[in-house]
Protein backbone atom coordinates (compact mmCIF):
# COMPACT_ATOMS: atom_id res chain seq x y z
CA UNK A 1 0.00 0.00 0.00
CA UNK A 2 1.43 3.51 -1.14
CA UNK A 3 0.33 6.31 1.14
CA UNK A 4 0.64 9.92 0.50
CA UNK A 5 0.62 12.30 3.43
CA UNK A 6 -0.26 15.96 3.21
CA UNK A 7 1.37 18.47 5.82
CA UNK A 8 0.67 22.11 5.39
CA UNK A 9 3.12 24.78 7.20
CA UNK A 10 0.84 27.00 9.28
CA UNK A 11 1.66 29.37 11.94
CA UNK A 12 2.67 27.75 14.88
CA UNK A 13 -0.16 27.22 17.41
CA UNK A 14 1.31 28.82 20.29
CA UNK A 15 1.73 32.21 18.17
CA UNK A 16 -1.12 34.60 19.24
CA UNK A 17 -1.82 36.48 15.66
CA UNK A 18 -2.13 39.60 15.24
CA UNK A 19 -4.26 41.55 12.57
CA UNK A 20 -2.41 44.18 10.10
CA UNK A 21 -3.06 47.65 10.53
CA UNK A 22 -4.60 47.91 7.46
CA UNK A 23 -6.64 44.89 7.55
CA UNK A 24 -5.60 43.10 4.27
CA UNK A 25 -4.51 40.06 6.62
CA UNK A 26 -2.92 38.94 9.76
CA UNK A 27 1.17 39.46 10.35
CA UNK A 28 2.98 36.35 9.33
CA UNK A 29 6.22 38.28 9.31
CA UNK A 30 9.03 37.16 11.84
CA UNK A 31 6.25 34.76 13.35
CA UNK A 32 7.63 30.89 14.02
CA UNK A 33 5.87 28.21 11.83
CA UNK A 34 5.16 24.84 12.34
CA UNK A 35 3.90 21.60 11.05
CA UNK A 36 0.16 21.78 11.14
CA UNK A 37 -0.54 20.20 14.46
CA UNK A 38 -3.79 17.41 12.77
CA UNK A 39 -0.76 16.97 9.77
CA UNK A 40 1.47 15.78 12.45
CA UNK A 41 -1.11 13.24 13.52
CA UNK A 42 -1.80 12.29 9.62
CA UNK A 43 2.00 11.65 9.19
CA UNK A 44 2.40 9.73 12.52
CA UNK A 45 -0.42 7.45 11.98
CA UNK A 46 1.10 7.00 7.92
CA UNK A 47 4.37 5.50 9.82
CA UNK A 48 2.21 3.14 12.52
CA UNK A 49 0.55 1.78 9.27
CA UNK A 50 3.63 1.33 7.53
CA UNK A 51 5.43 0.16 10.95
CA UNK A 52 2.31 -2.69 11.30
CA UNK A 53 3.23 -4.05 7.53
CA UNK A 54 0.18 -2.61 6.23
CA UNK A 55 2.08 -0.03 3.88
CA UNK A 56 5.26 -0.30 1.58
CA UNK A 57 6.07 3.47 1.54
CA UNK A 58 4.80 6.47 3.66
CA UNK A 59 5.29 10.11 1.06
CA UNK A 60 5.24 13.08 2.15
CA UNK A 61 3.34 16.10 0.34
CA UNK A 62 3.43 19.98 1.22
CA UNK A 63 1.96 22.70 -0.84
CA UNK A 64 3.21 26.47 -1.19
CA UNK A 65 6.85 28.35 -0.67
CA UNK A 66 10.81 26.92 -0.32
CA UNK A 67 9.83 27.03 3.91
CA UNK A 68 7.65 24.03 3.56
CA UNK A 69 11.14 22.16 3.07
CA UNK A 70 11.24 22.31 6.92
CA UNK A 71 7.50 20.83 7.65
CA UNK A 72 8.88 18.20 5.05
CA UNK A 73 12.15 17.82 6.95
CA UNK A 74 10.09 17.20 10.14
CA UNK A 75 8.11 14.68 8.67
CA UNK A 76 11.06 12.49 7.04
CA UNK A 77 12.85 12.71 10.82
CA UNK A 78 9.48 11.17 11.92
CA UNK A 79 9.71 8.17 9.68
CA UNK A 80 8.35 8.92 6.13
CA UNK A 81 10.44 7.92 3.49
CA UNK A 82 10.54 10.46 1.14
CA UNK A 83 9.24 14.19 0.42
CA UNK A 84 7.33 16.26 -2.60
CA UNK A 85 7.44 20.26 -2.37
CA UNK A 86 4.76 21.31 -4.68
CA UNK A 87 6.53 24.87 -5.19
CA UNK A 88 3.79 28.07 -5.46
CA UNK A 89 4.23 31.15 -4.04
CA UNK A 90 0.35 32.19 -4.09
CA UNK A 91 -2.05 32.31 -1.71
CA UNK A 92 -3.66 28.62 -2.37
CA UNK A 93 -7.77 27.82 -1.83
CA UNK A 94 -8.43 24.19 -0.17
CA UNK A 95 -10.01 23.36 -3.91
CA UNK A 96 -6.22 24.36 -5.87
CA UNK A 97 -4.47 22.26 -2.71
CA UNK A 98 -7.15 19.05 -3.29
CA UNK A 99 -6.46 19.82 -7.29
CA UNK A 100 -2.59 19.86 -6.68
CA UNK A 101 -2.91 16.84 -4.31
CA UNK A 102 -5.47 14.65 -7.03
CA UNK A 103 -2.53 15.49 -9.17
CA UNK A 104 0.05 13.94 -6.81
CA UNK A 105 -1.86 11.02 -6.14
CA UNK A 106 -1.71 9.67 -9.91
CA UNK A 107 1.44 10.30 -10.13
CA UNK A 108 2.42 8.64 -6.93
CA UNK A 109 -0.08 5.87 -7.15
CA UNK A 110 -1.41 6.40 -3.82
CA UNK A 111 -3.60 3.99 -2.19
CA UNK A 112 -4.39 5.81 1.04
CA UNK A 113 -4.22 9.83 1.53
CA UNK A 114 -4.05 10.99 5.09
CA UNK A 115 -4.61 14.52 5.43
CA UNK A 116 -5.38 17.10 8.63
CA UNK A 117 -9.02 17.71 9.26
CA UNK A 118 -8.24 21.30 9.57
CA UNK A 119 -5.72 23.84 8.48
CA UNK A 120 -5.29 25.95 11.73
CA UNK A 121 -4.62 28.95 10.11
CA UNK A 122 -7.53 29.17 7.82
CA UNK A 123 -10.12 26.53 9.75
CA UNK A 124 -11.80 25.75 6.60
CA UNK A 125 -12.19 21.54 7.11
CA UNK A 126 -12.60 21.07 2.92
CA UNK A 127 -8.95 20.06 1.74
CA UNK A 128 -9.72 15.86 2.11
CA UNK A 129 -13.20 15.65 1.30
CA UNK A 130 -12.45 17.74 -1.86
CA UNK A 131 -9.88 15.61 -2.88
CA UNK A 132 -11.64 12.41 -2.13
CA UNK A 133 -14.53 13.74 -4.01
CA UNK A 134 -12.14 15.41 -7.02
CA UNK A 135 -10.67 11.39 -6.99
CA UNK A 136 -13.80 9.95 -7.16
CA UNK A 137 -12.70 7.70 -3.62
CA UNK A 138 -14.71 7.12 -0.55
CA UNK A 139 -13.94 9.69 2.45
CA UNK A 140 -13.31 8.85 6.43
CA UNK A 141 -13.38 12.22 7.72
CA UNK A 142 -12.43 13.22 11.83
CA UNK A 143 -10.85 9.83 12.29
CA UNK A 144 -10.02 9.10 15.63
CA UNK A 145 -9.01 5.02 14.83
CA UNK A 146 -7.88 3.80 11.77
CA UNK A 147 -7.60 0.13 11.03
CA UNK A 148 -6.35 -1.89 8.02
CA UNK A 149 -8.92 -5.02 7.42
CA UNK A 150 -9.67 -7.36 4.48
CA UNK A 151 -10.53 -5.73 1.40
CA UNK A 152 -10.10 -1.73 3.05
CA UNK A 153 -10.08 0.53 6.12
CA UNK A 154 -12.44 0.20 8.84
CA UNK A 155 -12.50 3.91 10.27
CA UNK A 156 -14.07 5.37 13.52
CA UNK A 157 -15.07 8.80 13.25
CA UNK A 158 -15.54 11.84 15.78
CA UNK A 159 -18.94 12.65 15.04
CA UNK A 160 -21.59 15.68 17.06
CA UNK A 161 -23.08 13.15 20.02
CA UNK A 162 -20.20 10.24 19.73
CA UNK A 163 -18.74 8.09 17.62
CA UNK A 164 -19.24 6.39 13.94
CA UNK A 165 -17.48 3.51 12.65
CA UNK A 166 -17.63 3.13 8.38
CA UNK A 167 -15.99 0.65 5.89
CA UNK A 168 -14.27 1.99 3.05
CA UNK A 169 -13.16 -0.14 0.17
CA UNK A 170 -9.39 1.39 -0.75
CA UNK A 171 -8.30 3.47 -2.18
CA UNK A 172 -9.18 6.39 0.39
CA UNK A 173 -9.13 9.41 1.80
CA UNK A 174 -9.01 9.86 5.27
CA UNK A 175 -8.72 13.27 7.58
CA UNK A 176 -7.21 13.13 11.08
CA UNK A 177 -8.84 14.42 14.13
CA UNK A 178 -7.06 15.38 17.54
CA UNK A 179 -7.23 11.80 18.88
CA UNK A 180 -5.82 9.32 16.36
CA UNK A 181 -2.76 9.52 17.91
CA UNK A 182 -0.06 10.68 19.54
CA UNK A 183 2.70 12.25 17.54
CA UNK A 184 6.18 11.40 18.30
CA UNK A 185 8.95 13.70 18.90
CA UNK A 186 11.96 13.11 16.38
CA UNK A 187 14.58 11.72 17.61
CA UNK A 188 18.62 13.43 16.93
CA UNK A 189 20.01 10.57 14.27
CA UNK A 190 17.16 10.66 12.56
CA UNK A 191 16.81 14.09 12.75
CA UNK A 192 20.47 13.67 10.42
CA UNK A 193 19.34 10.90 8.69
CA UNK A 194 16.44 12.68 7.13
CA UNK A 195 18.93 15.39 5.70
CA UNK A 196 19.55 12.76 3.25
CA UNK A 197 16.49 11.17 2.39
CA UNK A 198 15.07 11.88 -1.33
CA UNK A 199 13.17 15.47 -1.25
CA UNK A 200 11.83 16.62 -4.52
CA UNK A 201 10.66 19.70 -5.56
CA UNK A 202 7.77 20.62 -8.47
CA UNK A 203 6.44 23.79 -10.02
CA UNK A 204 2.94 24.21 -8.61
CA UNK A 205 2.26 26.09 -11.71
CA UNK A 206 2.97 23.81 -14.28
CA UNK A 207 1.28 20.91 -13.28
CA UNK A 208 -1.91 22.13 -15.43
CA UNK A 209 -3.76 22.92 -12.57
CA UNK A 210 -6.52 26.09 -12.02
CA UNK A 211 -5.30 27.36 -8.90
CA UNK A 212 -6.98 30.78 -9.36
CA UNK A 213 -8.61 31.90 -6.45
CA UNK A 214 -12.30 32.20 -6.27
CA UNK A 215 -12.45 33.86 -3.04
CA UNK A 216 -12.18 37.73 -2.22
CA UNK A 217 -10.67 38.78 0.80
CA UNK A 218 -12.51 41.95 1.31
CA UNK A 219 -10.92 42.95 4.91
CA UNK A 220 -9.65 40.94 7.56
CA UNK A 221 -9.90 42.17 11.19
CA UNK A 222 -9.86 41.81 14.92
CA UNK A 223 -12.81 40.25 16.66
CA UNK A 224 -14.24 42.76 19.13
CA UNK A 225 -12.13 41.92 22.62
CA UNK A 226 -14.70 41.19 25.73
CA UNK A 227 -15.22 43.85 28.02
CA UNK A 228 -13.12 43.29 31.18
CA UNK A 229 -15.41 41.31 33.94
CA UNK A 230 -14.56 41.86 37.36
CA UNK A 231 -13.36 39.41 40.56
CA UNK A 232 -15.47 37.93 43.05
CA UNK A 233 -14.47 37.28 46.60
CA UNK A 234 -16.40 34.00 47.52
CA UNK A 235 -19.37 31.88 46.28
CA UNK A 236 -21.85 34.17 47.98
CA UNK A 237 -20.74 37.33 45.57
CA UNK A 238 -20.67 34.92 42.38
CA UNK A 239 -24.62 33.98 43.41
CA UNK A 240 -26.10 37.04 43.71
CA UNK A 241 -24.06 38.87 40.87
CA UNK A 242 -25.37 36.07 38.66
CA UNK A 243 -29.00 36.46 39.71
CA UNK A 244 -29.56 40.27 40.11
CA UNK A 245 -26.64 41.58 38.05
CA UNK A 246 -26.30 39.80 35.09
CA UNK A 247 -29.61 37.69 35.42
CA UNK A 248 -28.94 34.20 34.05
CA UNK A 249 -29.91 31.98 37.26
CA UNK B 1 -30.42 32.04 -12.87
CA UNK B 2 -32.79 33.52 -10.50
CA UNK B 3 -31.22 33.52 -6.48
CA UNK B 4 -32.51 29.69 -4.84
CA UNK B 5 -31.33 28.20 -2.08
CA UNK B 6 -30.83 24.00 -1.26
CA UNK B 7 -30.04 24.05 2.26
CA UNK B 8 -29.81 20.01 3.56
CA UNK B 9 -31.38 19.64 6.94
CA UNK B 10 -29.32 17.86 9.64
CA UNK B 11 -32.00 15.35 11.42
CA UNK B 12 -31.25 11.81 12.98
CA UNK B 13 -34.81 10.41 10.43
CA UNK B 14 -36.92 11.53 13.88
CA UNK B 15 -36.12 14.78 14.57
CA UNK B 16 -34.60 17.72 12.83
CA UNK B 17 -31.21 19.36 14.46
CA UNK B 18 -31.56 22.87 16.06
CA UNK B 19 -28.55 23.37 13.63
CA UNK B 20 -30.92 23.20 10.59
CA UNK B 21 -33.39 26.42 12.31
CA UNK B 22 -30.23 28.38 12.78
CA UNK B 23 -28.79 27.52 9.56
CA UNK B 24 -32.11 29.40 7.64
CA UNK B 25 -31.93 31.98 9.55
CA UNK B 26 -28.66 32.62 7.79
CA UNK B 27 -29.81 31.85 4.29
CA UNK B 28 -32.79 34.07 4.64
CA UNK B 29 -30.33 36.77 5.14
CA UNK B 30 -28.84 35.55 1.77
CA UNK B 31 -32.14 36.29 0.41
CA UNK B 32 -33.89 34.29 -2.17
CA UNK B 33 -36.05 31.12 -2.43
CA UNK B 34 -35.32 28.79 -0.16
CA UNK B 35 -36.03 25.01 -0.40
CA UNK B 36 -35.01 22.24 2.34
CA UNK B 37 -33.31 19.11 1.94
CA UNK B 38 -34.64 15.84 3.94
CA UNK B 39 -32.57 13.03 2.89
CA UNK B 40 -32.86 9.77 5.07
CA UNK B 41 -35.19 6.53 5.53
CA UNK B 42 -38.54 7.43 7.39
CA UNK B 43 -37.92 10.88 7.91
CA UNK B 44 -41.08 11.94 6.33
CA UNK B 45 -41.79 13.41 9.85
CA UNK B 46 -39.29 15.44 9.25
CA UNK B 47 -39.88 16.44 6.19
CA UNK B 48 -43.30 17.84 8.10
CA UNK B 49 -41.72 19.38 10.80
CA UNK B 50 -39.47 21.14 7.73
CA UNK B 51 -42.58 22.43 5.71
CA UNK B 52 -43.51 24.50 9.09
CA UNK B 53 -40.75 26.72 9.34
CA UNK B 54 -41.57 30.12 8.30
CA UNK B 55 -40.32 31.39 4.41
CA UNK B 56 -39.20 28.01 3.20
CA UNK B 57 -40.66 27.75 -0.74
CA UNK B 58 -40.34 23.67 -0.69
CA UNK B 59 -39.00 20.73 1.24
CA UNK B 60 -37.33 17.97 -1.02
CA UNK B 61 -37.78 14.85 0.12
CA UNK B 62 -35.32 11.84 -0.33
CA UNK B 63 -36.03 8.20 1.26
CA UNK B 64 -33.92 5.22 0.68
CA UNK B 65 -32.05 3.30 2.60
CA UNK B 66 -29.12 4.04 1.91
CA UNK B 67 -29.79 7.27 2.99
CA UNK B 68 -30.27 6.29 6.87
CA UNK B 69 -26.71 7.83 7.98
CA UNK B 70 -25.92 10.54 6.31
CA UNK B 71 -22.58 8.93 4.09
CA UNK B 72 -20.70 11.90 2.58
CA UNK B 73 -20.43 10.01 -0.60
CA UNK B 74 -23.89 9.14 -1.02
CA UNK B 75 -25.65 12.85 -0.13
CA UNK B 76 -23.09 14.32 -2.40
CA UNK B 77 -24.28 12.55 -5.39
CA UNK B 78 -27.99 13.12 -4.77
CA UNK B 79 -27.27 16.39 -4.04
CA UNK B 80 -25.06 16.78 -7.31
CA UNK B 81 -28.78 15.99 -9.32
CA UNK B 82 -30.43 18.72 -7.73
CA UNK B 83 -27.89 21.33 -7.65
CA UNK B 84 -28.48 22.65 -11.00
CA UNK B 85 -31.63 24.63 -10.13
CA UNK B 86 -29.80 26.85 -7.45
CA UNK B 87 -27.25 29.34 -6.83
CA UNK B 88 -26.95 28.49 -3.46
CA UNK B 89 -26.12 25.23 -1.33
CA UNK B 90 -26.00 25.31 2.64
CA UNK B 91 -25.71 22.96 5.19
CA UNK B 92 -24.53 23.74 9.42
CA UNK B 93 -21.12 23.69 9.71
CA UNK B 94 -21.06 20.37 12.31
CA UNK B 95 -19.71 17.22 11.72
CA UNK B 96 -22.61 16.27 9.33
CA UNK B 97 -21.77 19.85 7.36
CA UNK B 98 -18.60 19.58 7.38
CA UNK B 99 -18.06 16.45 6.33
CA UNK B 100 -20.81 16.54 3.11
CA UNK B 101 -20.51 20.49 2.24
CA UNK B 102 -16.74 20.37 0.73
CA UNK B 103 -16.92 16.98 -1.43
CA UNK B 104 -20.45 19.05 -2.80
CA UNK B 105 -18.35 22.07 -3.83
CA UNK B 106 -15.58 20.25 -4.93
CA UNK B 107 -17.59 18.59 -7.86
CA UNK B 108 -19.42 21.34 -8.51
CA UNK B 109 -16.17 23.19 -9.00
CA UNK B 110 -16.98 25.87 -6.08
CA UNK B 111 -14.54 26.80 -3.06
CA UNK B 112 -16.83 26.62 -0.47
CA UNK B 113 -17.40 29.25 2.13
CA UNK B 114 -16.36 27.61 5.69
CA UNK B 115 -18.24 28.53 9.12
CA UNK B 116 -19.79 31.56 8.54
CA UNK B 117 -20.98 34.25 11.59
CA UNK B 118 -21.93 36.64 9.31
CA UNK B 119 -23.76 37.47 5.91
CA UNK B 120 -23.19 40.48 4.90
CA UNK B 121 -25.03 40.08 1.28
CA UNK B 122 -25.89 36.63 -1.23
CA UNK B 123 -22.32 36.81 -2.16
CA UNK B 124 -20.01 38.23 0.70
CA UNK B 125 -19.81 36.64 4.33
CA UNK B 126 -17.61 36.93 7.15
CA UNK B 127 -15.77 33.62 8.83
CA UNK B 128 -13.35 33.29 11.74
CA UNK B 129 -9.98 32.27 10.88
CA UNK B 130 -6.61 31.35 13.17
CA UNK B 131 -9.05 29.94 16.22
CA UNK B 132 -11.21 33.56 16.09
CA UNK B 133 -8.10 35.31 16.15
CA UNK B 134 -9.43 37.14 13.34
CA UNK B 135 -12.67 37.65 10.96
CA UNK B 136 -12.14 37.81 7.52
CA UNK B 137 -14.49 39.19 4.67
CA UNK B 138 -14.78 37.20 1.31
CA UNK B 139 -16.84 37.63 -1.06
CA UNK B 140 -17.58 34.59 -3.44
CA UNK B 141 -16.81 34.73 -7.38
CA UNK B 142 -18.21 30.79 -7.95
CA UNK B 143 -21.49 30.51 -10.28
CA UNK B 144 -22.77 28.44 -6.94
CA UNK B 145 -21.72 29.45 -3.71
CA UNK B 146 -21.75 26.80 -1.33
CA UNK B 147 -21.32 27.81 2.52
CA UNK B 148 -21.32 26.15 6.01
CA UNK B 149 -23.22 28.08 8.47
CA UNK B 150 -21.94 28.52 12.52
CA UNK B 151 -25.39 26.97 14.14
CA UNK B 152 -24.60 29.73 17.53
CA UNK B 153 -23.85 32.92 15.81
CA UNK B 154 -27.28 32.83 14.19
CA UNK B 155 -31.07 33.11 15.95
CA UNK B 156 -33.02 29.75 15.33
CA UNK B 157 -35.64 30.36 12.65
CA UNK B 158 -39.57 29.45 13.70
CA UNK B 159 -40.90 26.05 14.00
CA UNK B 160 -44.39 27.30 13.03
CA UNK B 161 -46.24 28.89 11.03
CA UNK B 162 -45.20 27.70 7.17
CA UNK B 163 -46.97 25.56 4.94
CA UNK B 164 -44.38 24.79 2.29
CA UNK B 165 -45.60 21.96 -0.38
CA UNK B 166 -43.31 18.71 0.24
CA UNK B 167 -42.33 17.00 -2.68
CA UNK B 168 -41.20 13.67 -2.65
CA UNK B 169 -38.02 12.78 -5.44
CA UNK B 170 -36.49 9.47 -7.38
CA UNK B 171 -33.31 8.68 -4.88
CA UNK B 172 -30.88 8.25 -8.15
CA UNK B 173 -28.39 5.18 -7.87
CA UNK B 174 -25.78 5.88 -4.98
CA UNK B 175 -22.05 5.43 -5.26
CA UNK B 176 -21.09 2.49 -3.16
CA UNK B 177 -18.20 3.86 -1.34
CA UNK B 178 -18.06 3.93 2.56
CA UNK B 179 -20.86 1.71 4.08
CA UNK B 180 -21.71 2.38 7.65
CA UNK B 181 -20.87 -0.12 10.27
CA UNK B 182 -21.76 0.76 13.69
CA UNK B 183 -22.18 3.86 16.14
CA UNK B 184 -21.77 4.90 19.59
CA UNK B 185 -23.74 7.81 20.39
CA UNK B 186 -23.26 8.96 24.09
CA UNK B 187 -27.26 9.00 26.06
CA UNK B 188 -27.85 11.95 28.04
CA UNK B 189 -31.20 13.11 29.42
CA UNK B 190 -29.43 16.72 29.89
CA UNK B 191 -29.35 19.71 26.89
CA UNK B 192 -27.24 19.51 24.21
CA UNK B 193 -24.26 20.75 24.41
CA UNK B 194 -24.35 23.06 21.06
CA UNK B 195 -28.27 24.79 22.09
CA UNK B 196 -28.51 24.78 25.47
CA UNK B 197 -28.79 27.74 27.58
CA UNK B 198 -26.23 26.79 30.67
CA UNK B 199 -23.02 24.89 30.13
CA UNK B 200 -20.43 24.05 32.91
CA UNK B 201 -17.29 22.71 31.24
CA UNK B 202 -14.60 21.36 33.32
CA UNK B 203 -10.73 20.99 32.33
CA UNK B 204 -7.67 19.00 33.54
CA UNK B 205 -7.81 21.14 36.80
CA UNK B 206 -10.61 18.01 37.55
CA UNK B 207 -8.18 15.52 37.70
CA UNK B 208 -9.96 12.85 36.47
CA UNK B 209 -12.96 11.24 35.50
CA UNK B 210 -14.71 10.22 38.59
CA UNK B 211 -13.73 13.81 40.31
CA UNK B 212 -15.94 15.33 37.00
CA UNK B 213 -19.36 14.45 39.20
CA UNK B 214 -19.27 17.53 40.73
CA UNK B 215 -19.77 19.56 37.27
CA UNK B 216 -22.58 17.32 36.32
CA UNK B 217 -23.91 18.16 39.45
CA UNK B 218 -23.75 21.63 39.16
CA UNK B 219 -24.66 21.29 35.42
CA UNK B 220 -27.73 19.43 36.54
CA UNK B 221 -29.10 21.63 39.27
CA UNK B 222 -28.97 24.55 36.65
CA UNK B 223 -30.18 22.16 33.87
CA UNK B 224 -27.21 23.23 31.36
CA UNK B 225 -25.18 20.75 29.82
CA UNK B 226 -21.76 19.77 30.08
CA UNK B 227 -18.31 20.11 28.30
CA UNK B 228 -14.74 19.91 28.39
CA UNK B 229 -11.17 20.92 27.46
CA UNK B 230 -9.26 19.02 25.14
CA UNK B 231 -7.37 18.40 27.92
CA UNK B 232 -10.27 16.95 30.08
CA UNK B 233 -11.02 14.96 26.95
CA UNK B 234 -7.61 13.55 25.64
CA UNK B 235 -7.07 12.29 29.63
CA UNK B 236 -10.49 10.54 29.25
CA UNK B 237 -12.49 12.29 31.58
CA UNK B 238 -15.23 12.48 29.43
CA UNK B 239 -16.55 11.53 25.55
CA UNK B 240 -14.66 13.13 22.75
CA UNK B 241 -17.83 14.82 22.06
CA UNK B 242 -17.96 17.53 25.12
CA UNK B 243 -14.39 19.43 23.59
CA UNK B 244 -15.43 22.71 23.64
CA UNK B 245 -13.21 24.65 21.14
CA UNK B 246 -11.37 25.71 17.42
CA UNK B 247 -11.72 22.20 16.93
CA UNK B 248 -14.66 20.78 18.75
CA UNK B 249 -18.05 22.45 19.21
CA UNK B 250 -18.58 26.07 19.23
CA UNK B 251 -20.97 27.01 22.24
CA UNK B 252 -22.74 30.55 22.66
CA UNK B 253 -24.96 29.88 26.31
CA UNK B 254 -26.47 32.63 27.92
CA UNK B 255 -24.18 31.40 31.09
CA UNK B 256 -20.78 29.19 30.28
CA UNK B 257 -18.82 28.05 33.59
CA UNK B 258 -15.23 27.47 32.90
CA UNK B 259 -14.21 24.84 35.78
CA UNK B 260 -10.44 24.23 36.02
CA UNK B 261 -9.84 25.57 32.49
CA UNK B 262 -6.79 27.73 31.66
CA UNK B 263 -8.17 29.29 28.68
CA UNK B 264 -6.13 28.35 25.54
CA UNK B 265 -7.11 30.35 22.63
CA UNK B 266 -7.98 27.11 21.57
CA UNK B 267 -10.35 26.74 23.79
CA UNK B 268 -11.61 30.27 24.11
CA UNK B 269 -12.33 30.13 20.07
CA UNK B 270 -15.30 27.63 21.43
CA UNK B 271 -16.69 29.63 24.28
CA UNK B 272 -16.11 33.39 23.80
CA UNK B 273 -19.41 34.01 22.44
CA UNK B 274 -21.52 32.87 25.55
CA UNK B 275 -23.35 35.88 27.04
CA UNK B 276 -21.99 35.46 30.62
CA UNK B 277 -18.74 33.55 31.26
CA UNK B 278 -17.58 32.69 34.85
CA UNK B 279 -13.76 31.08 35.61
CA UNK B 280 -13.29 29.42 38.47
CA UNK B 281 -9.51 28.04 38.65
CA UNK B 282 -6.66 28.81 41.31
CA UNK B 283 -3.85 29.89 39.20
CA UNK B 284 -5.13 34.02 39.71
CA UNK B 285 -3.24 34.56 36.17
CA UNK B 286 -5.10 32.52 33.92
CA UNK B 287 -5.33 33.41 30.60
CA UNK B 288 -9.37 32.28 31.30
CA UNK B 289 -9.76 35.29 33.81
CA UNK B 290 -9.52 38.18 30.59
CA UNK B 291 -12.56 36.66 29.18
CA UNK B 292 -14.56 36.11 32.29
CA UNK B 293 -17.02 38.30 33.04
CA UNK B 294 -17.17 37.15 36.76
CA UNK B 295 -13.94 35.00 37.62
CA UNK B 296 -13.20 33.51 41.28
CA UNK B 297 -9.96 32.29 41.95
CA UNK B 298 -9.66 29.59 44.49
CA UNK B 299 -9.78 25.18 44.29
CA UNK B 300 -12.38 24.44 42.60
CA UNK B 301 -13.13 20.98 44.53
CA UNK B 302 -14.13 23.55 47.74
CA UNK B 303 -16.19 26.34 45.24
CA UNK B 304 -18.07 24.22 43.30
CA UNK B 305 -19.55 21.94 45.98
CA UNK B 306 -20.45 25.16 47.60
CA UNK B 307 -21.80 26.75 44.51
CA UNK B 308 -24.32 23.81 44.51
CA UNK B 309 -25.49 24.52 47.90
CA UNK B 310 -25.47 28.51 47.67
CA UNK B 311 -27.43 27.74 44.39
CA UNK B 312 -29.81 25.13 46.59
CA UNK B 313 -30.27 26.81 49.35
CA UNK B 314 -31.59 29.90 47.00
CA UNK B 315 -33.98 28.80 45.41
C1 LIG C 1 -4.43 21.81 17.00
C2 LIG C 1 -4.94 22.02 18.38
C3 LIG C 1 -6.30 22.11 18.58
C4 LIG C 1 -6.81 22.27 19.85
N1 LIG C 1 -8.17 22.36 20.00
C5 LIG C 1 -8.67 22.54 21.24
C6 LIG C 1 -10.08 22.65 21.44
O1 LIG C 1 -10.88 22.57 20.51
N2 LIG C 1 -10.53 22.84 22.71
C7 LIG C 1 -9.68 22.92 23.79
O2 LIG C 1 -10.16 23.09 24.92
N3 LIG C 1 -8.36 22.83 23.62
C8 LIG C 1 -7.83 22.62 22.38
N4 LIG C 1 -6.48 22.51 22.24
C9 LIG C 1 -5.63 22.39 23.46
C10 LIG C 1 -5.29 23.73 24.11
O3 LIG C 1 -4.16 24.27 23.49
C11 LIG C 1 -4.98 23.49 25.62
O4 LIG C 1 -3.93 22.55 25.73
C12 LIG C 1 -6.17 22.96 26.42
O5 LIG C 1 -7.32 23.75 26.17
C13 LIG C 1 -5.84 22.98 27.90
O6 LIG C 1 -6.89 22.40 28.66
P1 LIG C 1 -7.09 22.80 30.18
O7 LIG C 1 -7.33 24.25 30.28
O8 LIG C 1 -8.13 21.88 30.74
O9 LIG C 1 -5.72 22.34 30.84
P2 LIG C 1 -4.56 23.22 31.45
O10 LIG C 1 -4.05 24.21 30.50
O11 LIG C 1 -3.60 22.25 32.04
O12 LIG C 1 -5.27 24.02 32.61
C14 LIG C 1 -5.75 23.44 33.79
C15 LIG C 1 -6.19 24.58 34.69
O13 LIG C 1 -6.80 24.06 35.84
C16 LIG C 1 -6.42 24.86 36.95
N5 LIG C 1 -6.55 24.02 38.15
C17 LIG C 1 -5.86 22.89 38.45
N6 LIG C 1 -6.29 22.39 39.62
C18 LIG C 1 -7.24 23.22 40.08
C19 LIG C 1 -8.05 23.25 41.25
N7 LIG C 1 -7.97 22.27 42.19
N8 LIG C 1 -8.92 24.26 41.41
C20 LIG C 1 -9.02 25.24 40.48
N9 LIG C 1 -8.28 25.26 39.35
C21 LIG C 1 -7.41 24.26 39.15
C22 LIG C 1 -5.00 25.27 36.66
O14 LIG C 1 -4.67 26.48 37.35
C23 LIG C 1 -5.04 25.47 35.14
O15 LIG C 1 -5.32 26.81 34.79
C24 LIG C 1 -5.94 22.36 20.96
C25 LIG C 1 -4.57 22.31 20.75
C26 LIG C 1 -4.06 22.14 19.48
C27 LIG C 1 -2.58 22.07 19.29
N1 LIG D 1 -0.70 23.95 1.33
C1 LIG D 1 -0.91 22.70 1.79
N2 LIG D 1 0.07 21.77 1.71
C2 LIG D 1 -0.12 20.50 2.17
N3 LIG D 1 -1.26 20.09 2.72
C3 LIG D 1 -2.27 20.97 2.84
C4 LIG D 1 -2.15 22.32 2.38
N4 LIG D 1 -3.32 22.94 2.64
C5 LIG D 1 -4.13 22.04 3.24
N5 LIG D 1 -3.50 20.85 3.36
C6 LIG D 1 -4.04 19.59 3.97
O1 LIG D 1 -5.43 19.70 4.09
C7 LIG D 1 -5.82 19.62 5.47
C8 LIG D 1 -7.06 20.45 5.72
O2 LIG D 1 -6.84 21.82 5.42
P1 LIG D 1 -8.02 22.89 5.29
O3 LIG D 1 -9.04 22.28 4.39
O4 LIG D 1 -7.36 24.10 4.71
O5 LIG D 1 -8.53 23.13 6.68
C9 LIG D 1 -4.58 20.03 6.24
O6 LIG D 1 -4.59 19.50 7.55
C10 LIG D 1 -3.49 19.42 5.36
O7 LIG D 1 -3.35 18.02 5.61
Amino acid sequence: MKILVAAKRVVDYNVKVRVRSDHSGVETANVKMSMNPFDEIAVEEAIRFKEAGHGDEVVVASIGPRQCEEVLRTALAMGADRGVLVRSDAALEPLAVARLLGVLAEREKSDLILLGKQAIDDDANQTGQMLAALLGWAQGTFACRLEAVQDGLRVTREIDGGLETLFMPLPAVVTADLRLNEPRYPKLPNIMKAKKKPLETLDGDSLGVDISPRLHTLRVSAPEPRKGGVRVTDVAELVDRLRNEAKVL
Amino acid sequence: MTQATLLLAEHDNSELAPSTYATVTAAVAMGGAIDILVAGDGCAGVASTAAAIPGIRRVQLAEAEALRHPLAEQLAALVLDLAPEYTHLVAPATTFGKNVLPRIAALLDSQQVSDIVAVESHDTFIRPIYAGNALATVRSTDGKKVITVRPTAFERADSHGGEAAITAIDVPELPPLSTFVDEDLNQSDRPQLDSARIVVSGGRGLGSGENFRIIEELADLLNGAVGASRAAVDAGYVPNDYQVGQTGKVVAPDLYIAVGISGAIQHLAGMAGSKVIVAINKDEEAPIFEVADYGLVGDLFTIVPELVEAIRASR
